[in-house]
């Protein structure tokens, strides 16, 4: 079984050598296949999204499409879709049907692109694995007793696992780049105020951020394109112009200055990861890249700064799933405590509520002081880490994760362990910076990312360093075992 | 013992805006329950507030008005706590940085002395919805139409001493968002209302008292006398050697006494902190000065003008530049009839006022436009009728909604300046009385009104006053 790059999709499409109808065809069949071995999807947007590739084929047609017109994509199931369901992986939303898209899904829609379904996730993307899905883990296609990561677990596998060409995720530690890390896919959090986060069910407002999970670059790039860009609906998304960012790839990267974080090989990288890592940085190495040892030495803060900070937004945006205009209501009630008790308790699953109950906490009077004002200071101090160290360098990289994906089951119970899955990622979000993790090789027949990262609103130099080293390699290509058989 | 009382006053203006503070639903009263209510103000998932920037230019105009310091930067942090009627879960507000800070007043005492009042701060904040509780039977009903309507919440320093100083900020405050056009002052609909901070403390000493809040009046005269009624309270416990537990009370208006809420312990922990779906207000001193200039003339000044310009005594300016509303009827009135500003005052502040209060209208509801009421004092200064008979025409204006003329013409009510006609009915009235005649040649001239008063029952009324006496005392000492 093929997997295609939307940019493939794009040529396929515009040569008549296949129709959009044909192209939904064959993700819908295929997800009606496969995906029961996987899980990666809630809820699927089948009639709909062949009625929209017959309109598709007939702008094609016309002559006159749309830079995305016919393309089918996945969405997370947390950002907002006019009439779908969007349950944010919990059983509070089960049944939640908005009635109005997020802003991304318009930008893509508006661009011609067929949402083709809504991808499981952890329950309103508080994980690190997918096992906090109401709806079921989703299994990693490289090996169906491990996790695919999470909390975009369901996107990520999406792509991975050919049931989809590029998917929509969200991140707020990690959970796009760890997922991609995971796949063996190519996964990018763009800067902080870069894609409207307006209909993008919030965890933590400050950290969230919609990005792109797709098999190249270059898709990611032709994506952001139309994704990325001022919403007058988001107060905290930013007025900048959006670069074609399809048209600056493939410029020289030769001098480009490298820096590598000691802290990132503290402790918990295993030796085989850290060498499938430095091969990797030969590639760059060969591209004409100069690397340079730095240090951001705030950087072993950014788990607890972010496990407060995090929970602490999460506390106060979920606080409006009360049962009474939307969301899960039980009947049987005694009385108005008892009836925010009974909608929540049931509502809600553990890791949210553990997250409720430590955020509602560090925001308590009397523990301010001492937990939230004290990482929001922490969070300045990484954020200034990272300005000091663009002083001298273009980017920062490192390995997306410490280990390759791991077991379903393994880490579910220990939840200090499974936080500290995000350890490389969550400096970038804590900092607002755009992030990327592509493949880089394999650790135990596991596939392992490479994470950069750029100053604010520098997408375009990921981008192009992403790119140029999947010119030179091909583990982006490499696809799970199984596919191949399939 | 002796006690001082100190109060502070937290005023909700609601802001005057034509869209909520964060979203872009209408921010009409009175419409059919929940129809003003977007995704935004429901609170679903996935939405954003972004700020009304009408709401800001307010909460500056308000700010420049009581000599306040603007920031140039100040955040927006949600207040959380759960309640049916607050969607989010939180209410949007300004806790540690509030755009206006560190203001000023003065009000008059009783004594008629001036006293500043500090204004701690003034802040933006969005409303809750309302719970409906006594419409359905063991079930509360939501009414979201005012969640996210825009409110500044106006605190002040503890810096009034009695009942009547509080109702005295009170008005002033009321006043200039009135004069500013931020807030359409409102109090039976809930636009401008208060919660008072009281407690009491030894004479001639300075550390505060324990403090009660008085939540939600929404009359000047609740403030008075639910003020007076705790300061009662707390100087009986006081007296009997209690204490005052810190608590927030209600005023029943029907017992006319304040009663336990909930007490400190029972409050909510609100866990402010910074809305990280806003960013920090930043606001710069050319936008402030360009608000600056566009501010109206306020009370101070517009007295001063009345008096320079108008010509009219310092004491009926204040009176009637006391409400905007008095001094733009003012303004129009004299911009059509201006000879004699005096009567045009004097009219306003008795026979305007007297109709107003009479019959509980306010001035828009009274239906006398500024032009006719103008026209009544031109016919006055034009001899057409006396100022007596125009008691009686405004009167009539007010009721039957006629025009000046119309009423004058269809019941004959010219006045009579006519000498020969006056001239014979003197006559007839002196022919009339002879043995009162003979007690004023004797030397009773206060009989003079008398004879005064029979002409004017023999013409209605309608006899020029000033004729009548002068053709009155010339007969007389002709006869």
């Amino acid at each position: 079984m093929e997997r295609y790059t939307l940019k493939n999709l794009v040529a396929m499409l515009r040569s008549r050598d296949i129709s959009s109808h044909e192209i939904l065809e064959m993700y819908i069949q295929r997800i009606s296949e496969h995906d029961s071995s996987f899980n990666s999807y809630i809820t699927l947007n089948q009639d709909a999204a062949l009625e929209q590739s017959i309109q598709a084929d007939r702008l094609i047609e016309s002559g006159d499409p749309l830079p995305l017109t016919g393309i089918p994509y996945a969405g997370k199931d947390i950002f907002c879709t006019q009439g779908i369901k969007t349950t944010c992986g919990s059983k509070m939303l089960e049944n939640f049907i908005p009635p109005y898209d997020a802003t991304v899904i318009s930008n893509l829609n508006n661009q011609g692109a067929i949402l083709i379904g809504k991808t499981n996730m952890d329950e309103f993307a508080m994980g690190s694995s997918n096992e906090t899905s109401y709806f079921g883990p989703v299994h990693n296609p490289w090996d169906l007793a491990r996790s695919p990561g999470g909390s975009s677990g369901g996107s990520a596998v999406a792509v991975a696992a050919g049931l989809a060409p590029i998917a929509l995720g969200t991140d707020t530690g990690g959970s796009i780049r760890q997922p991609a890390a995971f796949t063996g896919i190519t996964g990018l959090k763009p800067s902080y105020g870069r894609c409207s986060r307006y209909g993008m069910v919030a965890f933590a407002s400050s950290l969230d951020q919609a990005g792109i999970l797709a098999l190249t670059a270059e898709d990611t790039a032709i994506l952001l394109e139309s994704l990325a860009g001022f919403d007058p609906m988001d107060s905290t998304s930013v007025e900048a112009d959006v670069p074609k960012y399809s048209g600056l790839l493939n410029v020289s990267i030769e001098g480009k200055t490298v820096g590598i974080p000691k802290e990132f090989f503290d402790e918990g990288l295993d030796a085989e990861s850290e060498q499938v890592f430095l091969d990797a940085i030969k590639v760059y190495e060969s591209l004409g890249v100069q690397f340079k040892d730095i240090s951001l030495p705030h950087l072993g803060l950014s788990v607890p700064t972010y496990y407060v900070v995090a929970p602490a937004e999460c506390s106060s945006n979920l606080a409006r799933y009360d049962g009474i205009r939307f969301g899960y209501r039980h009947d049987e009630i005694d009385d108005l405590d008892d009836f925010y008790l009974t909608n929540r308790q049931i509502g809600f699953g553990a890791e949210v509520k553990r997250r409720i109950i430590t955020g509602t906490y560090v925001l308590s009077a009397g523990y301010y002081d001492a937990y939230y004002l004290k990482a929001q200071k922490v969070r300045q101090l990484i954020s200034q880490d990272f300005k000091k160290a663009f002083q001298d360098i273009d980017a920062v990289m490192g390995p997306t994760t410490q280990t390759p994906a791991f077991k379903i089951g393994e880490k579910i119970d220990d939840p200090v362990t499974m936080y500290m899955n995000d350890i490389y990622t969550i400096s970038a979000n804590l900092a607002g910076l755009p992030a990327i993790s592509h493949p880089c090789g394999f650790v135990q027949s596991l596939p392992f990312g490479l994470q950069i990262i750029a100053p604010h609103f520098a997408e375009t130099e990921l981008l192009n360093l992403t790119h140029l080293f999947q010119q030179e390699t091909d583990w982006h290509q490499k696809q799970p075992p199984d596919l191949n058989e399939a | 013992m002796e006690w001082e009382v100190v109060i502070g006053l937290e005023i909700h203006a609601q802001l005057a805006c034509k869209s909520k503070i964060f979203s872009g639903s209408s921010t009409n009263f009175g419409i059919e329950q929940n129809t003003q209510a977007s995704l935004i103000d429901l609170g679903y998932p996935g939405v954003l507030p972004v700020l009304n920037q009408e709401a800001v230019v307010m909460a500056i105009k308000f700010g420049l008005a009581v000599n306040a310091q603007i920031a140039e930067r100040s955040i927006f942090a949600r207040k959380n706590y759960f309640y049916p009627d607050l969607p989010k879960g939180y209410q949007i507000s300004q806790y540690e940085l509030p755009i206006v800070f560190n203001g000023s007043l003065e009000i008059q005492t009783q004594n008629g002395l001036q006293k500043r009042i500090g204004i701690t701060r003034a802040h933006l904040e969005e409303d809750a919805g309302k719970s409906i509780h006594d419409k359905f039977e063991q079930e509360t009903a939501i009414d979201l139409n005012r969640a996210g309507i825009p409110l500044l919440e106006i605190v002040s320093e503890p810096e009034m001493n009695s009942p009547k100083e509080a109702t005295a900020y009170m008005h002033k405050i009321h006043q200039i968002v009135k004069y500013l056009e931020i807030c359409d002052g409102n109090m039976q609909e809930g636009s401008f209302r208060c919660d008072a901070n009281v407690s009491l403390r030894p004479k001639a000493t300075s550390k505060l008292g324990t403090r009660t809040e008085i939540k939600n009046l929404n009359s000047f005269k609740f403030v008075e006398k639910a003020i007076a009624y705790e300061i009662a309270r707390q100087e009986e416990l006081l007296n009997e050697g209690k204490e005052i537990t810190q608590e927030t009370r209600l005023y029943d208006s029907d017992m006319d006494e304040t009663r336990t809420m909930r007490t400190k312990e029972e409050e909510n922990d609100y866990r402010y902190f910074p809305d990280p779906d806003l960013l920090p207000l930043e606001i710069d001193k050319s936008m402030i000065e360009q608000i600056r200039s566009q501010l109206p003339e306020l009370f101070e000044a517009k007295v001063q003008r009345y008096v320079r310009d108008y010509g009219i005594k310092e004491n009926d300016a204040v009176k009637i530049a006391d409400t905007i509303e008095l001094a733009r009827y003012f303004e129009k009135v004299t911009a059509v009839f201006n000879s004699d500003n005096k009567l045009v005052a004097n009219w306003i502040l008795t026979e305007l006022l007297f109709v107003l209060n009479r019959d509980g209208l306010s001035i828009d509801q009274l239906g006398v436009s500024p032009e006719s009421f103008a026209q009544l004092l031109q016919r006055i200064t034009d001899g057409t009728i006396s100022g007596k008979i125009a008691k009686d025409v405004f009167d009539s204006m007010v009721h039957e909604k006629k025009e000046v003329d119309v009423i004058i013409q269809s019941r004959g009510l010219e006045q009579i300046s006519d000498v020969g006609e006056i001239e014979s009915i003197i006559v007839e009235v002196l022919e009339t009385f002879p043995d009162q005649l003979q007690e004023y040649l004797d030397g009773k001239e206060k009989i003079l009104g008398f004879f005064v008063g029979q002409v004017m029952q023999r013409t209605q009324g309608r006899a020029n006053p000033s004729i009548v006496n002068e053709i009155l005392k010339e007969k007389i000492k002709n006869n």
